[in-house]
C-alpha cells in the first residue's frame, strides 16, 4: 500500500494556483452524473435524518413508544406511514432516528480520524527515518489487532464515565432524558471506531507527508530556520488536506458499516434507541416473515452508502485525477 | 530482493511483538472472568483454576511466561473456555477451513471485481461505467448479514444439490464463499478502475492508441500490468484477512472457521485462544504483505531499479 | 497451482452434483437422528458441565439408575438399575442393578461405579470445578463431606463420641455468614453502615469498640488483638474453617468462639484435637469417615441412605448428575478429580454405558453419536447414531430445517413462529417446559431494598401481553416462581396490576423520583433477551414512570456482574432439573450460589428443611408452596414467565413426546421412512 501511495507526490504547481484546482475540481465533479447524485442524496437524507425527524418528533412521533396491539402494521396502516414493527414501534421514526445515529457516529468518528491521523501521520511522515518507521510497526501492529478488544474496551472504560454525566446532565440541570441518554451512548462506539480508524488514516497522510518533507519548498522552509511545528501545520498540510479529504469521504460509508458488523455481534448502541446497522440486523430475522422491517432501514442504509461513496470517488477523480486510487 | 524479504520479515516480527503486547494487556483489561459458568465459580475454585493456567503470577511474569512457552517449547497454551482443548489444536482444525473458503472467495472476488474495474475505466463516466460501479458498490452496501440469509432462501432451500448451511458436502462451501466475494470484488474493481483511469492517461498509452493499435491488445498488453498494482497491494492484507474468516458468514453459514473463534475468545475471556489467533494472523499478515511486494516488484520495472 | 485448484473445484461440485436427496433422506436410510443443538458444548464430563445443550448429548451416551419415560412425566423405567425399592418413610433406596449393563468398551456397570461417580462429584478438594454437587445432597453426610465439615465428620459420626452430635452441633462450626471480613476492607468501625455494625453487635458487649484492620489482613496476629476482635475473627470463620495454626490457638482460648454451655472445656479440647489431628496428617480422604449414604452391597445392589424422606428419588437419578461414570477409565486418564481438563472425555479416550458412544467431535462443527453395542438393551434401541450441529444462529437453524437437513430444531425465534405455523403446521411444537423467567433483584442497592419497589416493578410488567404479544410461543403469564405441573398448583401471587403497582411506589421510601438512582437492567445480548427487555423497559416507564437503561453485556460479564451482585435488576432464566418445587426454591437460600441478589430468610429456610423431613407428598407440597409465598411476599425476583419450548421435528421421527423437562430418551426415538 505504502509503494503506490508514496508515489502520487501532489504536484507543487497545483499548489500555487489554488482557487483555480478547486474551479478545476468542480467543473470536473459536474461532468460525473454519479457522484452529483450522490451528493444531493448525501444532503436529503441530512435532512430527513437531522431537520425533519426532530420536527415530526415535536409533533408527536415517537421512535420508541411501543403499542403491542398494534405490531407489524403494513405500511400506512393503524396510522404508521412506514408500519410498525414486533414491539408496535413507529418504523419510519426508528429509522430517521437511527440515522440520527448511525451518521452522526460515523461523521464525528471520521472528524477525529482525521485529526489523530494528521497528527501522527505527520509527525512520523516528517520525522521519517528509524523513528518514523518505528511509530508505523505500531500502526501495523495495531492494525492487525481484533478491533472487538478496542470495542469493549472503550466502552468499559469510557461507558461509565459517560452515563454518570448524561445522568448529571439530566437530574441536575433537566435536560431532557431520552435525547441525552441516546446521543450520550454513541460517545464510546463514535471513540472505538475512531481509535480504530485513525490507523488507516495515519499510514496515508504519513506516505503523503514523508513525500512532502523531502520536497524543496519544506528544505527551504527549513532552511529559513522555521519551527517544525510551523513547516509541519502551515506548509505541508495544507498540501496534504487532498487525499485527506477525498479519503474521509470514504470513510463515512465504511464506519456506517463498522457500526452494522458490532450490532450482529451484539455491541453498539444500547436499546431501546437503534442505529441502521442494527435496524437492519433486526429485520433480517424477519426475513421469511415481515420484510419490510427488513427493507425499509436498508435502503436508506444503501443508499446512503451509495451516495457517500459515489461522491467520494467523484471527488477523487476530480481533485486529483491521477491519484484515483486508494 | 532478499534484502526487501530479510526488512520485511524483520519488520514482522516487530509488528507481531507489538501486536501480542497490546493484545496481552488488552484482552486482559476485558471486564469479565474466562472460568464464569451458569452456576457460581467459588473463589477458590477460580484461584485453582488460574493457578492452573498461571494466571495466578503478576502479570509481567505471565507475559514473559507466555514468550517462554511459545519460543522453547512451541506452546500456545491451553484454551480456557473449550477445557482440554489446546489453542493450536484449535487453529489447526479451523484455519484449512477457512483457508479454503478465503481462497475460492478471492478468486471469486477477482473474477468479478477486475473486469468490472475495466469496463469502468474504459468508458469512464459513461453508463457502464456507472452501471460497473453500482454493481461493485452493491457489493459493499449489502451487508453479510443480509445477503447470507437472502442465498439461503434463494439458492440453498430450493436448489437440491445445494444445503441452507454446514461444512458437510464440499458445494457447502459455495454460499458462504460467494457472500464473502462481493466486499473483496467491490474493492478490486474500484482500484482496477483507479489504477486503469490513471494508467490510460499516460502518453505511452496515448501515442499506442495514436498509433491504431487495438484497444484489446493495449489493455492486455501494456496497460493491464501496471493497471492492476492498487489491487496487488490490496490484496496482501485482504489475503490475510479473508483466509482468517469472517465472523458473521461462518455463524450464518454454520462454517467452522476460525473468524468464529475470534469472536468467542474475546467474548468469554480466553485469553490464550485470542492471543494464539492474533499472533497467528499477524505473521499470516506478514507474509502476505511480503508477497504483494515481491508482485509488485515483478510488475513494476522501476521499483525493481530503486 | 491456481488453475489446479479452478478444476479441483469444479471437479468436486460435479461430483457432488449427483447428490441430489437431502441429509435427512440420506440420514434415514442411515437411521441416523440429526438434531441442532445451538452451541458447541463445554465438554462431556457429566461432573463438570452445567448447561442444557450439553446434557442433550450426555442423555445420550450415559445411562442414571433409572430412566425417563417416553411420553409420561411422572414415571419412570429401569435404565442401569432393573429394579428398586424404598423403605416406607423413602429414606432409603435399594438399586438392583442390570447384570448386563455394560460400558462401551465391555466391562460391566456395576455399583462400584455409581459410588465412585458420587465421590468424584462431591469431591472436596477446592481445586474440583463440579457445579452441581449441591444435587447429591439428597444423599445423608453428603454436604458435610463436599462442605469438608471436620466437626460433623470426626465428632458428630463417631458413635462413641461424649457428647451427642445435636447438642455439639449448636457451637459455631459454619461460621458466620452475615459478616464478611474481606468487606471490611480496612474501614474503620464507625464508618460501617449500621446494618454490618448491627449484625457484628451480638459478639460485642456494650461500650465495646473494635480495630477492624487487625482483622482483615491475610496474616492476623492473634497475640495483637482485644478479645472482642478475637470474637469477631473466630466467629465469622467457624471452627471448621479454621487452619491449624487458628485452631492451636484456639484451645488456648477456647471461649473466644461460640460454643454454647452444653459443651465443656474437656469436650471442646477433643473436637479441636481431632481437627488439628486431620490437619497434621496433611487431610487424608475423609470419605469412609464421612459416612455419605451410598453402599455397595455387592457388585450389583446399591443402597442409598438419603438426610430425609425424598419420594421423588427415582426423578432425580435420571438427571445427568446421578449417572455412573467409568472409574476403569477415568482413573486410567488421571486421578479421581483431575477435573480441569477431564482427559478421560477425549475423543477416543471416552467409555459410556448409555444407548450410544460418542464417534467424533469436531470444534463448531458437529458432534457425532454411534451405536453402543455393548448396550444392554441394544436390541430395543432404533436409531443407528445421532449427529449434533451446534447451529448458534436460530434462524440459520430453521432454514435448515426447511431445507431438510434436521430431524429436530433447538428452538424456533419467535420473529419465525408465525412463519413456522403457516409453513410447517404438523412440525412445530409448542409445549410447556419446566422453568421461570424472572427478573433478578439486588436487593442491597436503593430503590430495591424496599420490598414495596420491587413489588411494584413485579406488578407492573403486563405478563399477558408479553407471552402473547411479543413471545407468542405458548410461555404463560408467571404467578409465582415454580410453574405448574403434576400435584403442584401455581402461586397465584403476582399478577399484573398498574394502580396497585403505582400505589406501592407512592408508598414506598423512595416515592419522589429525586431520591431514586438511575436504574439498570442487566441482560445478554441475545436478540430474545433484548427484545424482553426493551419491552419491560416501556412497560415500566408507562405504568410506574420510571426509565431504565438496558446493559447488554456478552454471556461472560452478564454471568460475572450477577454473580458479584453488580447489578440493579438482570433478566434471567432457570430450568428445572427435575419435577419437584425445591429444584426452583433451594437456590434462594441465604447466600445460594445462584441466589445473587443478596436476599435471605430464616423463615423461608425453615420451612424448606421442614419440607426436607416430610414424607407425605401432599403435606410437602404445601410446605413448599407456603415457602413460596415467603419469596414472593418479599419480592427479591420479579416472575415474568413459564417457559414453553418451540422447535420443529420431521413427522417421521416418532416416539418423540411432549416431556415437561424436555429431557427425551433417545433410546426410544425412532425414525419411520
Amino acid at each position: 500500500m505504502e509503494a503506490t501511495i508514496e508515489k502520487n507526490n501532489l504536484p507543487e504547481q497545483d499548489v500555487e494556483k489554488g482557487t483555480s484546482l478547486w474551479a478545476d475540481a468542480y467543473t470536473r465533479l459536474k461532468k460525473n452524473k454519479l457522484a452529483m447524485i450522490g451528493g444531493i442524496i448525501v444532503i436529503a437524507i441530512l435532512f430527513l435524518c437531522f431537520i425533519l425527524a426532530p420536527i415530526l418528533s415535536f409533533f408527536g412521533f415517537s421512535a420508541n413508544s411501543q403499542d403491542l396491539d398494534k405490531t407489524f402494521s403494513g405500511i400506512g396502516q393503524n396510522g404508521y406511514i412506514l408500519g410498525s414493527d414486533n414491539l408496535g414501534r413507529d418504523l419510519m421514526m426508528r429509522v430517521l432516528e437511527g440515522g440520527q445515529i448511525s451518521l452522526l457516529v460515523a461523521i464525528l468518528a471520521t472528524v477525529l480520524t482525521v485529526t489523530i491521523g494528521i497528527i501522527y501521520g505527520g509527525i512520523a511522515g516528517y520525522v521519517g527515518g528509524r523513528i518514523g518507521g518505528f511509530m508505523m510497526r505500531i500502526v501495523d501492529g495495531l492494525l492487525a489487532m481484533p478491533f472487538l478488544i478496542i470495542v469493549i474496551l472503550f466502552r468499559e472504560i469510557i461507558g461509565g464515565h459517560v452515563n454518570e454525566t448524561a445522568h448529571f446532565l439530566t437530574s441536575e440541570w433537566g435536560w431532557h432524558k431520552d435525547t441525552v441518554d441516546r446521543f450520550a451512548n454513541l460517545i464510546p462506539l463514535t471513540l472505538a471506531i475512531a481509535g480504530f480508524g485513525w490507523l488507516t488514516m495515519g499510514r496515508i497522510v504519513r506516505a503523503s507527508a514523508a513525500s512532502l518533507a523531502k520536497q524543496e519548498f519544506v528544505e527551504a522552509a527549513r532552511s529559513l530556520g522555521l519551527s517544525h511545528r510551523r513547516i509541519l501545520f502551515r506548509h505541508m498540510l495544507p498540501n496534504m488536506l487532498g487525499p485527506v479529504i477525498i479519503y474521509a469521504t470514504l470513510t463515512i460509508p465504511s464506519f456506517i458499516l463498522y457500526e452494522a458488523t458490532l450490532s450482529f455481534i451484539g455491541l453498539g448502541i444500547e436499546p431501546p434507541n437503534s442505529s441502521w446497522g442494527k435496524l437492519i440486523k433486526e429485520g433480517a430475522n424477519f426475513l421469511e416473515s415481515y420484510p419490510t422491517v427488513l427493507v425499509i432501514p436498508a435502503i436508506l442504509f444503501s443508499l446512503t452508502l451509495f451516495a457517500f461513496n459515489f461522491l467520494g470517488d467523484g471527488l477523487r477523480d476530480a481533485l486529483d485525477p491521477k491519484a484515483s486510487k486508494d | 530482493m532478499t534484502k526487501l524479504i530479510l526488512s520485511r520479515v524483520l519488520q514482522t516480527l516487530l509488528v507481531v511483538f507489538f501486536l501480542v503486547t497490546f493484545v496481552f494487556f488488552a484482552v486482559r483489561a476485558i471486564p469479565g472472568n474466562p472460568f464464569v459458568s451458569e452456576k457460581k465459580t467459588t473463589e477458590q475454585e477460580r484461584a485453582a483454576l488460574e493457578a492452573y493456567y498461571g494466571l495466578d503470577k503478576p502479570l509481567p511474569v505471565q507475559y514473559f511466561n507466555y514468550w517462554k512457552n511459545i519460543l522453547t517449547r512451541g506452546d500456545f497454551g491451553d484454551s480456557l473456555g473449550m477445557k482440554g482443548r489446546k489453542v493450536s489444536t484449535l487453529i489447526k482444525e479451523s484455519f484449512p477451513v477457512s483457508l479454503k473458503l478465503g481462497l475460492l472467495s478471492l478468486f471469486f472476488g477477482l473474477i468479478i471485481g477486475i473486469p468490472l474495474g475495466i469496463i469502468a475505466a474504459l468508458y469512464h463516466n459513461k453508463w457502464q461505467d456507472y452501471i460497473a460501479m453500482i454493481v461493485a458498490m452493491a457489493g459493499i452496501c449489502v451487508v453479510a448479514f443480509v445477503l447470507g440469509p437472502i442465498f439461503q432462501l434463494v439458492f440453498g432451500k430450493p436448489l437440491p444439490i445445494l444445503n441452507v448451511a454446514g461444512w458437510s458436502r464440499s458445494s457447502d462451501i459455495l454460499l458462504p464463499a460467494i457472500t464473502l466475494c462481493f466486499g473483496v470484488a467491490a474493492y478490486l474493481a474500484r482500484l482496477t478502475r483507479g489504477g486503469m483511469l490513471d494508467v490510460l492517461s499516460q502518453d505511452y498509452i496515448r501515442t499506442a492508441r495514436a498509433k491504431g493499435v487495438p484497444t484489446m491488445k493495449i489493455i492486455t498488453k501494456h496497460a493491464m500490468r501496471p493497471a492492476l498494482m492498487p489491487a496487488v497491494t490490496y490484496l496482501g492484507p485482504a489475503f490475510a484477512a479473508i483466509i482468517t474468516g469472517s465472523f458473521v458468514v461462518e455463524t450464518i453459514f454454520l462454517v467452522p472457521g476460525m473468524g468464529q473463534h475470534f469472536v468467542t475468545g474475546i467474548t468469554s475471556n480466553d485469553y490464550n485462544l485470542v492471543l494464539g489467533l492474533v499472533l497467528f494472523y499477524g505473521i499470516l499478515m506478514g507474509i502476505a504483505n511480503l508477497l504483494s511486494d515481491i508482485a509488485l516488484l515483478f510488475m513494476d520495472p522501476k521499483l525493481r531499479k530503486a | 497451482m491456481l488453475r489446479n485448484f479452478i478444476i479441483l473445484t469444479l471437479a468436486s461440485f460435479a461430483f457432488v452434483a449427483c447428490e441430489t436427496r437431502s441429509d435427512v433422506e440420506i440420514a434415514n436410510e442411515e437411521n441416523i437422528l440429526i438434531m441442532g443443538n445451538s452451541a458447541e458444548p463445554k465438554g462431556l464430563d457429566p461432573h463438570l458441565v452445567s448447561g442444557v445443550l450439553e446434557s442433550n448429548i450426555i442423555r445420550a451416551l450415559f445411562e442414571g439408575l433409572c430412566v425417563e419415560h417416553p411420553s409420561k412425566n411422572e414415571e419412570s423405567l429401569p435404565g442401569a438399575a432393573k429394579s428398586w425399592t424404598h423403605s416406607p418413610d423413602y429414606t432409603q433406596w435399594t438399586f438392583s442393578l442390570n447384570p448386563d449393563a455394560k460400558w462401551s468398551d465391555g466391562v460391566p456397570v456395576t455399583a462400584r461405579d455409581f459410588a465412585f461417580a458420587y465421590k468424584r462429584l462431591l469431591s472436596p478438594d477446592p481445586n474440583w470445578p463440579a457445579k452441581y454437587a449441591e444435587m447429591l445432597y439428597f444423599l445423608k453426610n453428603a454436604e458435610a463431606y463436599h462442605k469438608n465439615k471436620f466437626g460433623h465428620i470426626l465428632c458428630g459420626n463417631d458413635t462413641n463420641f461424649p457428647l451427642p452430635w445435636d447438642t455439639l452441633k449448636e457451637a459455631n462450626f459454619d461460621g458466620d455468614p452475615t459478616i464478611k471480613l474481606k468487606s471490611f476492607n480496612d474501614k474503620k468501625f464507625e464508618d460501617l453502615k449500621k446494618s454490618k455494625r448491627e449484625k457484628l453487635a451480638k459478639y460485642l458487649q456494650d461500650g465495646e469498640t473494635i480495630d477492624l484492620s487487625k482483622i482483615t489482613p491475610k496474616e492476623v496476629n492473634f497475640n495483637d488483638l482485644s478479645s472482642p476482635e478475637k470474637r469477631i475473627y473466630f466467629n465469622a470463620k467457624g471452627i471448621d474453617k479454621l487452619s491449624e495454626k487458628e485452631l492451636t490457638f484456639l484451645k488456648t482460648q477456647t471461649d473466644v468462639i461460640k460454643w454454647t454451655d452444653k459443651v465443656p472445656e474437656n469436650i471442646r479440647q477433643i473436637v479441636l484435637d481431632r481437627i488439628i489431628e486431620h490437619h497434621k496428617a496433611k487431610k487424608p480422604s475423609l470419605w469412609d469417615k464421612a459416612k455419605v449414604g451410598v453402599t455397595i452391597v455387592d457388585d450389583f445392589t446399591l443402597k442409598l441412605d438419603l438426610r430425609g424422606p425424598v419420594p421423588f428419588l427415582h426423578h432425580i437419578t435420571k438427571h445427568y448428575t446421578w449417572f455412573p461414570v467409568p472409574k476403569h477409565v477415568v482413573l486410567k486418564y488421571g486421578e479421581i478429580n483431575t477435573g480441569l481438563s477431564s482427559p478421560w472425555t477425549k475423543v477416543g479416550n471416552i467409555v459410556s454405558n448409555g444407548a450410544f458412544k460418542l464417534k467424533k467431535w469436531r470444534t463448531n462443527h458437529i458432534l457425532e453419536l454411534d451405536r453402543n453395542p455393548h448396550y444392554w438393551d441394544n436390541e430395543n434401541v432404533h436409531l443407528n447414531g445421532i449427529r449434533y450441529l451446534p447451529v448458534k444462529n436460530l434462524f440459520t437453524e430453521t432454514r435448515m430445517f426447511g431445507d431438510g437437513q434436521l430431524h429436530i430444531t433447538y428452538k424456533v425465534p419467535a420473529e419465525l413462529l408465525k412463519m413456522a405455523e403457516e409453513k410447517y403446521p404438523k412440525s412445530l411444537r409448542k409445549e410447556d417446559y419446566v422453568g421461570v423467567r424472572y427478573i433478578r433483584v439486588n436487593t442491597a442497592k436503593s430503590p430495591f431494598t424496599d420490598p414495596k419497589v420491587r413489588r411494584a416493578f413485579a406488578l407492573a410488567i403486563d405478563q399477558k401481553a408479553l407471552c402473547d404479544k411479543v413471545l407468542m410461543g405458548g410461555q404463560q403469564p408467571a404467578s409465582g416462581i415454580v410453574p405448574p405441573f403434576g400435584d403442584s398448583q401455581p402461586a397465584g401471587v403476582i399478577q399484573f396490576d398498574p394502580e396497585e403497582a403505582k400505589k406501592l411506589l407512592a408508598e414506598s421510601e423512595f416515592a419522589d423520583p429525586a431520591s431514586r438512582p438511575e436504574i439498570t437492567l442487566l441482560t445478554t445480548d441475545s436478540d430474545s433477551s433484548l427484545r424482553e427487555a426493551v419491552a419491560y423497559q416501556a412497560m415500566w416507564e408507562k405504568h410506574l414512570g420510571i426509565k431504565v437503561r438496558i446493559l447488554q453485556r456478552e454471556w461472560s460479564t452478564y454471568l460475572s456482574r450477577q454473580f458479584s451482585q453488580d447489578y440493579d435488576l438482570a433478566i434471567a432464566g432457570w430450568i428445572g432439573d427435575f419435577l419437584d418445587p425445591t429444584t426452583f426454591l433451594e437456590m434462594w437460600i441465604t447466600d445460594g450460589g445462584n441466589n445473587n441478589t443478596g436476599w435471605g430468610s430464616k423463615q423461608f429456610e425453615d420451612l424448606l428443611k421442614e419440607a426436607e423431613n416430610t414424607a407425605d407428598p401432599a403435606a410437602r407440597l404445601q410446605i413448599l408452596a407456603k415457602a413460596e409465598k415467603t419469596i414472593l411476599d418479599d419480592t427479591p425476583i420479579l416472575p415474568v414467565y413459564w417457559y414453553a419450548t418451540n422447535y420443529l421435528i420431521r413427522p417421521e421421527v416418532k416416539n418423540w413426546h411432549p416431556l415437561l423437562l424436555n429431557n427425551h430418551p433417545f433410546k426410544f426415538v425412532k425414525i419411520e421412512k
